[in-house]
């Protein structure tokens, strides 16, 4: 499987370990619940909860062995498509993001 | 202090640099060269970009080496390079580099960390290929990159046509100089 590097270009997936769902972005502010229990909730949910699709998954992808850069890649899980590889990091300042 | 009476050896354990030829191939331990590398700082790319232009550092885009009178670089990741200087005067390169940039930028030396093979020869994508994923048939002289040489994340720097630096892990130096060594054999 080619990974099509946005700063690099085409790189083998053999260069890069995979992490899982892109959605581990979205850490919760504990600091912006109302209680412990909903800041505890959405925890629960952002650490267990996954979704499974068999089709387009958003995920992020290490570069190890190159950049060290991490990668929200797009790839259809029943083909291995991949349709969309974004640097991590514009993506997080993209939703607000400072670091 | 105390007169320790210590004798430099190069990566692979030698008093001075090995070198091998094999074939068209020549490939040689290189010490001759500190290194460093220099990440700036969040927001502050804009300033290390003038800093280095004054100082006469060259800051290449993503996937290229550059070269100056003193200094050369090559790209690392977002925002971070390696810089190359002459030992010989440069020994102590962050001392050196570090009044330039100040607050800017995070450098931390790297001399010793690496050890450094120059290749030279002629059809040295015919070994290379044979090595890493770095594919030199696309590459010309100036692109730089980190890919996977016998299980170690080596830089690969294409000084010119016909001449490659391989810089990788030192503890592992005599790991990648058989590698060099049997992809050679093995091509030519």
């Amino acid at each position: 499987m080619i990974i099509n590097h946005p700063l690099l270009g085409p790189r083998d997936a053999q260069e890069f370990t995979y992490l899982g769902d892109a959605a581990l972005i979205d850490r919760p502010d504990a600091l912006s619940f109302p209680s412990t229990e909903a800041a505890l909730d959405a925890f629960h949910d952002y650490l267990y909860l996954r979704d499974n699709p068999a089709g387009e998954h958003r995920e992020l992808w290490f570069h190890e062995q190159g950049d060290r850069s991490w990668l929200v890649v797009t790839r259809n899980t029943v083909t291995h498509e991949i349709t969309k590889v974004e640097l991590a990091r514009d993506v997080a300042r993209a939703k607000g993001r400072s670091k | 202090m105390a007169d320790h009476r210590l004798k430099p050896i190069t990566p692979l354990g030698h008093d001075v640099p090995h070198s091998v030829t094999l074939g068209p191939v020549t490939i040689t331990e290189v010490v001759d060269t500190a290194l460093a590398s220099l990440a700036a700082r969040m927001g502050e790319g804009k300033a290390v970009a003038d800093i280095a232009d004054a100082a006469g550092i060259p800051l290449p885009p993503p996937g290229k080496a550059a070269k100056a009178a003193t200094y050369a670089t090559f790209w690392l990741s977002p925002d971070m390079w390696m810089v190359e200087a002459p030992f010989a005067t440069h020994e102590d390169i962050v001392a050196i580099l570090k009044p330039h940039f100040g607050e800017t930028a995070s450098i931390t030396e790297q001399t010793d960390a690496w050890a450094r093979f120059d290749v030279t020869g002629a059809d040295l994508p015919a070994m290379f290929e044979r090595l890493c994923n770095f594919d030199l048939r696309a590459h010309g002289p100036g692109s730089a990159t980190r890919t996977v040489i016998e299980h170690l994340g080596c830089y690969v720097v294409i000084r010119a046509e016909g001449h490659l630096s391989v810089i990788g892990p030192r503890s592992s130096a005599a790991s990648v100089f058989h590698a060099l060594e049997t992809a050679a054999r093995s091509a030519f």
